[in-house]
């Protein structure tokens, strides 16, 4: 994304907080943060969760799958960008179960941190509610359906490094949702295991670690101590596992 | 690849009468013909074929939609003319269209048509991108939509399909960004169809405080002043 960083950081609205991290970024290392939740660097960009929506040459792109080119102007952190982006995370809040404060991954959910960073105040629409049971088979494992983004960062983990292939997404539309690939549908029954790198990949909380959830205390998790504008490129669960192990 | 019939006749055709003879038909713009599939409220549906820049009215008249309030050309994604705009013309420089010519009679209400344009969009969209296939924009529509259908709600509702509308843009797919255009047109056109449904044209709360307090007054046995909530009564929320 190099080329981009200057016309996107003229572009800054003037008085509003700088988002440059010291020296990654979003995108591939123009050191400018740019909301997100369903890309990985580790993965091929999928372009779906639509929060790295940039105005690139005037014409509104997802960042993660819009390579940048010489000359390209790029508009990131405008107001325009960001109510639309505010918007979309409260699609998503409201599309699950995302009650921050009785949720062991509070403080290191990107969800969560995109909307202090983005000073989302209220979900706004009315809520979906679902209610899809959590699968506590595994030993190692707890999967909270509830509060799947659909990013399938687990499916490409589980396909692609795992070779596991233990996740997918079913259905269609508003139906659309995080299945695990056995004939029970239980997480038990597949070869999955906690070394496996789809258990670590998760923005939000869906994957969780059984008996780890509090071993790092809330209040001094990734996103307590340091807004996720300000913080380099970093895959968010190995950040995760770090500061637990 | 030629996997379209109207295109490979067409070939056909310029192949038998040559090239000047197809740029000779349509407008400068958009040569040759088009075929039109005319469906609904009209006297002689079927195919018909004009030569591109053909009028809207002209396509009306001819297939015997007398009292069309509307016409949807090229399908649902496509756009919805109002009657003023029935001198526009079928060609890729002004109204393109794939071929579909649905004709909305007087009678119709366009609210519902614009209702079943979001039924069809939730049904099929594919729920991969945040903002609407389906999933969150088309069902915040719907949603906003099958509210406003029971005859309740206020301007602002439809203000905030807008605002929904708006959120659109990012989405990845033409029929993410679809339905928004559709609520846009028929909210835009059709204003009364809307305005009908809304029990004030004005601010009103979406949550009626003293409705809600009806089952503590039926619980108490109450309905004195002092177990209403203080608002100036209304003519439909009083009534339970």
């Amino acid at each position: 994304m190099n080329g981009v960083s200057s016309p996107a950081s003229a572009r800054r609205p003037a008085g509003s907080p700088s988002r440059r991290p010291d020296d990654h970024g979003s995108g591939d290392g123009a050191g400018i943060f740019i909301p997100h939740l369903c890309h990985h660097p580790e993965f091929k960009p999928q372009g779906s969760c639509k929060l790295c929506t940039v105005k690139a040459n005037g014409r509104y792109v997802s960042a993660c799958t819009m390579p940048a080119k010489d000359g390209m102007e790029v508009e990131n952190n405008s107001p325009d960008l960001n109510d639309k982006r505010r918007t979309m995370l409260q699609m998503l809040f409201v599309e699950g179960n995302h009650f921050c404060p009785s949720c062991e991954k509070s403080g290191n959910c990107m969800l969560q941190a995109l909307a202090y960073e983005l000073e989302m105040l209220t979900p706004h629409f009315t809520q979906f509610y679902p209610d899809r049971p959590v699968d506590a088979s595994h030993p190692d494992v707890l999967l909270d359906f509830n509060r799947c983004i659909l990013c399938e960062l687990c499916v490409r983990a589980s396909r692609d490094v795992d070779g596991k292939n233990v996740f997918a997404l079913s259905g269609r539309g508003i139906g659309k949702h995080l299945i695990v690939n056995a004939e029970s549908g239980r997480l038990a029954d597949t070869d999955f295991s906690l070394a496996d790198q789809a258990a670590h990949v998760c923005p939000v909380g869906v994957i969780l670690e059984k008996r780890r959830g509090f071993a790092v205390p809330i209040g001094s998790r990734r996103y307590d101590v340091e807004p996720i504008g300000m913080q380099v490129e970093r895959p968010a669960t190995s950040g995760t596992r770090d500061e637990q192990a | 690849v030629v996997n379209n019939v109207e295109t490979l006749c067409k070939a056909a055709l310029i192949a038998v009468r040559g090239g000047a003879w197809f740029a000779g038909l349509g407008t400068k713009q958009s040569t040759g013909t088009k075929l039109l599939s005319i469906s609904g409220d009209v006297e002689s549906p079927g195919i018909y074929e004009y030569p591109f820049g053909v009028a809207v009215s002209q396509v009306l008249n001819d297939c015997g939609a007398g009292n069309a309030q509307a016409v949807q050309v090229s399908g649902p994604s496509g756009s919805c003319l109002a009657m003023h705009e029935f001198s526009r013309r079928i060609a890729f420089e002004d109204v393109p269209t794939a071929g579909a010519f649905m004709v909305f009679g007087a009678h119709r209400d366009m609210f519902e048509v614009a209702r079943n344009f979001a039924h069809f969009f939730a049904h099929e969209s594919c729920g991969f991108c945040t903002p609407v296939p389906g999933r969150h924009g088309t069902g915040r529509q719907l949603h906003g939509q099958d509210r406003q259908w029971p005859a309740v709600r206020n301007t602002t509702s439809a203000r905030s399909s807008r605002s929904t509308a708006c959120c659109t843009r990012p989405a990845i797919a033409g029929s993410a960004r679809r339905p928004a255009i559709r609520l846009f047109d028929t909210l835009n056109k059709f204003r009364p169809a809307y305005e009908r449904r809304l029990r004030s044209l004005d601010f009103a709360p979406a949550f009626d405080l003293d409705q809600a307090l009806a089952s503590a007054r039926q619980m108490t046995g109450r309905d004195d002043p002092a177990a209403h909530f203080g608002l100036p009564p209304r003519s439909v929320g009083a009534e339970s």
